[in-house]
């Protein structure tokens, strides 16, 4: 699988070359990367297919911007069409100026209802409002206890009735006590259920007319699968809910089970939660949660900053010299030179063709001193040498190893590796990622690589063997350390 | 302990070194009364919800293995999983087009795009271009599932003395003290001695809702104080067993996200702290995943196993309209059994995992 969603699709529009239109055809392979990312971040079969549909009614027959390659266009079409489709936004809990605001939490069992009760409490409160919480749940051994502890714990009154087995009668004396002691909001938690438990969901509903909430919440849990479109239906056609609140969201769930829950019941998400403690409730922001959904972070801003720094014409311009085989080691410094700022390099690598397999390595900061020397190196080299490096030996290898202050095998290596990369490069330039997949590897097995400047850069080959779980683990656990000390460093 | 087993396989029952149970007495967890929830549904909820705790099951009749088909069964109209509406009477041509529409079966099930595609693309291999019989490709389908989920054991690993130190852990919410209730409650069902650890000393009335089920089961529970390090009550918990002779001990833990390092850490010591008290322990390292999850249940796998050793899994919430499908990735990468599934709030709500059940369930109308 993909590390991320833009290296799928990258790999799928590697026939394309830069422009054009998105057409039936050449999006085939992209939309079918965006549907598996969308499956396995939960988003319900059904409601994949109709977004896919609407996705690519939508891209068909667009003009690839200049500046953005193919798949970039896609990412940036399934991005906006998700922000569209999760919003719009309301976190307004629509408080009422006469008597008090009822909001009710439902939802399946352990979803975070009781919890969620205590972060609204608090919100309320921050706002200098008055809430009441009512322990609806009469079923859950210590619910009532949980919802009293947390109710102790914010400094806010809980009305709870351990005699009455009725959650309807329960409701109807806590919002008659809210009326009483002048409370502006009440809260009710009712018990967990299952959406095809008909009688609990029949009790809902009887919940529902006779104590009338003004908002009634489905709190669904972040980690939720392909079930949430029968779950959210199921409630919503019950209840006529107002809002969602999908919890947990502070792991690393991709939560697609929020587009369904969106697409069936067509009611605003309200909150996210993103922990146990009660400030650990955000306003919905669909823009995050595309993001997270299709798992490419920071991807759509990330290509238009790269953009910034290489212009689209700057970069047809060295593909071209690539193609042509004109490429210098000039043009290779002044490429070098772009890069070697840190944090840009995985950024800009990712822009280069059949580069992205390098975005982590060279983000750490060996690969950054690394080229630093290299450029150093190509610095103190006359402009003959730079274009027919060939004519470099033995002294004057001496000589730009002295400039630029480095070990002649530095600028050895950098001769050779410049000699067997210029031809692979120019067959790179306009070939699929498949085919400079393999001329990177034979660059690498070539010797080529084994640079002790370029040693970041060696990419990660592979050998057709399955990981084990641990040595998988491991490679994360690598890869997570060279993401840290890239943070690091940007700081 | 013929309770965890299937009723087919009584016959051929291996004995087990530390049962005490009579089989009689094991094969209570066969449900007392027989599906009440439609004929109730007339009645206002006071007490008679078919949600009421105590000792009574909504499950229907029938052995371990077909109260697990049961409660499966319950669902299959609303999910519309049924597999057998791709065909029409005469068979189909296997085409793409068969084969999409297979594939959103699969997909619902939460088995994730890998395994579907393995399965959708071994019928494919299989049978592309036929005109299959229904009996064809759901006999292929369950059975490569099925295989995929076959398990040499599934019952749980005591010690070889003294007592049997159960950890369980997992994400908010997933089941964890539920399933440590009804667990404990067939356990002591059994005849065998029970203490209960509250080592969820962080969630508000998690301790409470704790020492509720150990009444209803009328074990023994040891506490800390609120906020108390959950290590300790650990330690506490293993030497109460070990004092009272008890044959099992099951530590409850608090519900923690598998990103969350520090808390992860936090199963590492309690781990260690055990294991200091009773060199073997913990002999069973429960995860408690929540039928409904989907794809992350993978990641919630391989976090809790990292940093707790899991040695098995249940699957709680398995009532519901979720198939669960995501154990057989689970199982795939990571060697991790299904030892027990969840099948409602009751105390009886457990049953013992069973491939062919949960296979058929998985795809059967
Ligand atoms: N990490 C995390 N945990 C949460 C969040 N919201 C709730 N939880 C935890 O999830 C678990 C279940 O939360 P509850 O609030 O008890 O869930 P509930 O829906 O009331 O459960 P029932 O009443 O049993 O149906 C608890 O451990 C909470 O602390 C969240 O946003 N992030
Ligand atoms: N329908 C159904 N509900 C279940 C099952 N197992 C647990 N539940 C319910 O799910 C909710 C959460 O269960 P808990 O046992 O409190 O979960 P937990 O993992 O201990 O939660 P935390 O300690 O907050 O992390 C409760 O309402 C349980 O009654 C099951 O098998 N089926
Ligand atoms: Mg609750
Ligand atoms: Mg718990």
């Amino acid at each position: 699988m993909f590390e991320s969603l833009s290296d799928g699709l990258q790999s799928a529009f590697k026939s394309l070359s830069g422009k054009g239109k998105l057409t039936e055809s050449n999006m085939r392979e992209g939309l079918d990367i965006v549907q598996t990312a969308m499956l396995e971040a939960d988003v319900s079969y059904q409601v994949v297919q109709d977004f896919m549909a609407h996705v690519s009614e939508r891209a068909l027959g667009k003009r690839v911007l200049l500046s953005l390659r193919p798949h970039e266009e896609l990412v940036s079409i399934v991005h906006s069409e998700l922000i569209s489709i999760l919003g719009p936004v309301d976190p307004s809990l629509h408080l009422k100026k006469e008597g008090p605001t009822i909001i009710m939490l439902c939802g399946l069992q352990g979803s975070g209802k009781t919890t969620t009760c205590g972060k609204l409490a608090q919100l309320l409160k921050e706002e200098n409002i008055k809430p009441l919480l009512v322990a609806a749940d009469l079923q859950r051994p210590a619910a009532i206890d949980q919802l009293h502890v947390i109710g102790k714990q914010l400094g806010v009154p809980v009305y709870s009735d351990k005699e009455n087995k009725n959650p309807v009668k329960v409701c109807q004396a806590g919002v008659e006590k809210a009326k009483a002691e002048d409370a502006r909001v009440v809260i009710l938690d009712t018990a967990g259920r299952l959406a095809i438990d008909k009688e609990l969901m029949a009790e809902l509903q009887r919940i529902d007319k006779r104590v009338g909430p003004d908002q009634v919440y489905l709190v669904v849990d972040g980690m939720t699968g392909q079930d949430a479109v029968n779950s959210a239906g199921a409630f919503n056609e019950a209840l006529e809910l107002d809002g969602v609140v999908m919890t947990k969201l502070d792991g690393d769930a991709r939560g697609g089970a929020l587009l369904s829950v969106k697409h069936v019941t067509g009611v605003p998400i309200k909150f996210i939660g993103t922990g146990e403690h009660f400030d650990a409730l955000e306003p919905f922001r669909p823009e995050g949660m595309a993001g997270r959904i299709l798992q490419m972070g920071d991807m759509v801003a990330a290509a238009r900053e790269a953009h910034r720094i290489v212009d689209e014409k700057e970069r047809e311009e060295l593909e071209a010299k690539m193609a042509s085989g004109d490429f210098t080691l000039d043009d290779f410094k002044s490429m070098m030179e772009k890069v070697a700022k840190p944090g840009l390099m995985g950024k800009m690598m990712g822009l280069m063709p059949g580069m992205g397999q390098f975005k982590d390595v060279l983000e750490s900061d060996e690969a950054a001193g690394g080229i630093r020397q290299t450029i150093g190196a190509i610095n103190s080299m006359t402009m003959a040498e730079r274009k027919n490096p060939k004519e470099i030996d033995a002294q004057r290898r001496t000589r730009i190893a002295k400039g630029a202050g480095v070990q002649t095998p530095v600028v050895s290596q950098l001769i050779k590796q410049f000699e067997v990369m210029k031809p692979l490069m120019q067959g790179m330039a306009g070939k699929g990622a498949g085919d400079r997949m393999k001329m990177m590897q034979q660059l690498q097995s070539s010797g080529a690589m084994n640079d002790p400047n370029m040693q970041g850069m060696k990419m990660k080959k592979g050998s057709g063997k399955r990981l084990s779980p641990s040595e998988r683990a491991k490679q994360k656990r690598e890869r997570e350390k060279l993401v840290r000390k890239m943070k690091r460093n940007r700081k | 302990m013929a309770f965890w087993r299937s009723k087919k396989n009584q016959d051929d029952e291996v004995p087990q070194s530390k049962s005490t149970a009579s089989n009689d007495a094991g094969n209570e967890i066969r449900p007392v009364d027989v599906q009440t929830t439609a004929s109730q549904s007339g009645a206002t909820s006071t007490e008679g919800s078919s949600k009421s705790s105590g000792p009574q099951s909504k499950s229907g009749s029938g052995g371990l293995f077909s109260k697990m088909r049961g409660a499966l069964s319950k669902t299959r109209q609303a999910l519309n999983t049924d597999i057998r509406d791709l065909f029409k009477a005469e068979g189909r041509l296997v085409d793409d087009k068969f084969l999409k529409e297979l594939f959103s079966r699969l997909i619902r099930t939460d088995m994730g795009v890998a395994s579907a595609e393995a399965i959708r693309d071994d019928v494919a291999q299989r049978l592309r271009a036929r005109v299959v019989s229904l009996e064809e490709v759901l006999e292929t389908i369950t059975e490569q599932t099925q295989s995929m989920l076959i398990q040499e054991s599934t019952g749980l690993q005591y010690a070889e003395s003294g007592p049997t130190v159960i950890l369980v852990v997992g994400v908010n919410g997933s089941g964890k003290t539920t399933s440590i209730g009804k667990l404990a409650h067939h356990l002591h069902q059994s005849g065998q001695k029970v203490v209960l650890g509250a080592g969820d000393t962080f969630r508000a009335a998690a301790v409470e809702q704790l020492t509720v089920w150990a009444g209803r089961i009328g074990c023994e529970i040891v506490t800390g104080k609120p906020e108390a390090d959950p290590a300790s009550v650990a330690y506490q918990t293993v030497d109460r067993a070990l004092s009272i002779d008890a044959d099992v001990a099951i530590i409850d833990t608090a519900g923690r996200l598998q990103t969350q390092t520090n808390l992860m850490q936090q199963l590492e010591k309690i781990r260690r702290v055990v294991e200091k008290k009773i060199d073997t322990a913990p002999h069973e390292v429960l995860l408690v995943l929540d039928a409904t999850a989907g794809q992350n249940a993978i990641s919630q796998a391989r976090g809790f196993s990292d940093a707790a050793g899991c040695t098995g899994i249940v699957l709680a919430k398995l009532d519901g309209s979720a198939k669960g499908g995501v154990i057989l990735p689970i199982r795939e990468q990571f060697q991790l059994p299904v030892k027990f599934v969840g099948l409602g709030e009751s105390i009886d709500d457990i049953a013992a995992f069973d491939a062919a059940a949960f296979a058929k369930a998985l795809f059967a109308p």
